[in-house]
């Protein structure tokens, strides 16, 4: 498995390939609607991360000292977004989420949707995965 | 005064995003500030920033004059019948807020009173009623919209009863965007004794107001809606009914005389304006109102009424497009469109429509019990002032297209 670091540059060198703002928004679409499909019963209120504007449920199981995350969103964009930071996070120890600043999402130029308006869902997914994290140090 | 001659007024709209020239209908959250409100801001700061009321040099009057010379802009623009029954406050909540402690305070509600809010509100005419609710035991009854947005008024008289004290409702809803019958609302309500608080937030900017003509007895409204600097609002009461209330802070300016034993308050309405005031804000709503005073010309009516049955059009054509707030005759709605849209998220339509240069709002703004009603998780507004354009609409309509077909 590759390490934190080079799964980034990978997303961030990825990303520099598009120029237009609505090519990196046509590839998260294709992201979001290729996301590993998030099982219905699993969509309960303990894992709904609500937000003014999209709804974000997220899973997360730790096995040997590793976190994995399982997540879905109503907005489809998100859904991408968060097909990245499964791409990048998943299967990382606590240790080593808790040392990110998860800045990568601002490199790749998607600063809008972690922007720090109402409860905006990915915020919040993003504080809750640093959350689980720290639960399991 | 045409399209092209009020735009030349703000110079935000001289703006490009992502290289993109800025198309704003983003105006029901706040709209754009003109040169003229942005100089009186800066005059009162750089030239005539004193305190208010308290001093007697020549900066204290001058500032002074041009607060006051506001109050009574702005109890003309409205039809009051005096500058004292305007209330300065920071904006349409703290103005509801207002209302509502001072309602409180003065025992104006006794346990199981009733509280009649219009199902459309937004958030700060819903809220400061369910605190006083709370700590007083009264009760919240909902006044119906239908679905096509229009108040269900033929269920007003049922809903009120002897212990209904008071009845919120907004001129115009910041999702709905349709004009509410509030001169109707006012009789019916005021034959039972009711009292009636009208949120003009939204219908400020787009309506000719007249407080006395609606019959309300409260009007609030904010400065930033309708041109003039955020943090700015105001309170309409009608006279008697101010004077009935205690203040709402303590504080300087606010009284008449202070000892420690016996503190008298000051007459309406600096009763109720505790404190240093928004010494450069309040001044800017007199260009602000000149503005909304020179917008309302033919010329600019035929535009703006151009924009709405063009969308009006659209959405009607568009299966997937669903509008909320659609009363059947067209002069009952100002240029506000809430939609929602098959198969595409409001969060997804904002952020690509942004990149297109065009700022709309996504969400549940600010009016949750109204998503449920139409059983949404949120919606995206576009709303539209005089200085936007039918070249814009036509733009919007095109890229909400482009975008509906990218997220399918």
């Amino acid at each position: 498995m590759n390490t934190l670091e080079e799964a980034k540059t990978a997303v961030v060198e990825e990303f520099s390939l598009f120029d237009e703002w609505l090519d990196k928004y046509e590839y998260l679409i294709e992201l979001g609607k290729n996301l590993e499909v998030f099982p219905v019963e699993l969509k309960t209120d303990d894992r709904l991360i609500k937000g003014c504007q999209s709804r974000v449920w997220l899973d997360v199981k730790a096995e040997d000292g590793k976190l994995f995350f399982r997540a879905d969103s109503d907005a489809i964009i998100t859904k991408g977004i968060i097909s990245l930071l499964i791409q990048v996070y998943n299967g990382r120890t606590a240790a080593e989420i808790l040392g990110d600043d998860f800045s990568f999402v601002e490199e790749i130029g998607l600063r809008e949707n972690l922007s720090p308006t109402r409860a905006n869902g990915l915020n919040s997914m993003i504080e809750t995965i640093r959350k689980e994290a720290e639960k399991n140090v | 005064m045409d399209v092209s001659s009020v735009r030349s007024l703000f110079p935000q709209l001289q703006e490009s995003v992502y290289g993109k020239p800025l198309v704003y209908l983003d105006n029901a959250a706040t709209s754009l500030r003109p040169l003229s409100v942005v100089r009186e801001w800066d005059e009162m700061s750089l030239k005539h920033n004193s305190n208010l009321h308290r001093a007697v040099h020549k900066t204290a009057v001058d500032a002074t004059e041009r607060y006051e010379a506001a109050r009574a802009a702005v109890a003309s623009f409205i039809g009051s019948a005096s500058p004292k029954e305007i209330v300065f406050t920071s904006g349409t909540t703290q103005s509801i807020n207002l209302v509502a402690a001072c309602l409180e305070n003065a025992g104006f509600f006794s346990e199981g009173d009733e509280i009649l809010i219009a199902e459309s509100e937004h958030h700060s005419d819903i809220v400061p009623w369910q605190l006083v609710s709370g700590r007083k035991s009264l009760k919240i009854k909902i006044l119906p919209v239908k679905q096509k947005g229009e108040i269900e008024i033929d269920k007003l008289p049922a809903l009120l009863t002897s212990k209904t004290k008071i009845c919120c409702v907004a001129q115009v809803s910041n999702v709905l965007g349709v004009i509410n019958p509030i001169k109707e609302i006012c009789e019916i309500c005021h034959a039972n004794g009711t009292l009636v608080l009208v949120d003009g937030a939204q219908g400020i900017a787009h309506l000719t107001t007249d407080v006395r003509e609606l019959g309300c007895d409260f009007y609030a409204f904010s400065g930033h809606k309708m041109f003039a600097a955020p943090g700015v609002g105001v309170l309409y009461g009608r006279q008697p009914l101010l004077e009935s209330l205690p203040p709402y802070m303590g504080g300087g300016e606010m009284i008449e005389s202070v000892s420690w034993e016996k503190t008298t308050f000051a007459p309406v309405p600096g009763r109720f304006e505790a404190g240093t005031q928004n010494i450069s804000g309040v001044p800017t709503l007199v260009p602000a109102i000149e503005l909304c005073k020179r917008l309302k010309t033919s010329e600019i009516e035929k535009e703006q009424a151009a924009i709405k049955n063009y969308i009006l059009d659209a959405f009607a054509e568009d299966a997937d497009i669903t509008l909320y707030g659609n009363p059947a005759e067209r002069e009952k709605k100002i240029p506000l469109f809430s939609i929602s849209v098959k198969g595409a998220h409001h969060e997804d339509l904002a952020l690509i429509l942004d990149k297109m240069g065009i700022a709309t709002r996504s969400g549940q703004m600010c009016a949750e019990p109204l998503m449920d009603r139409f059983g949404v998780t949120g919606m995206l507004r576009a709303s539209f002032v005089p200085y936007n354009t039918l070249d814009e609409a036509k733009y919007f309509v095109e890229c909400l297209k482009k975008a509906i077909k990218m997220l399918k």
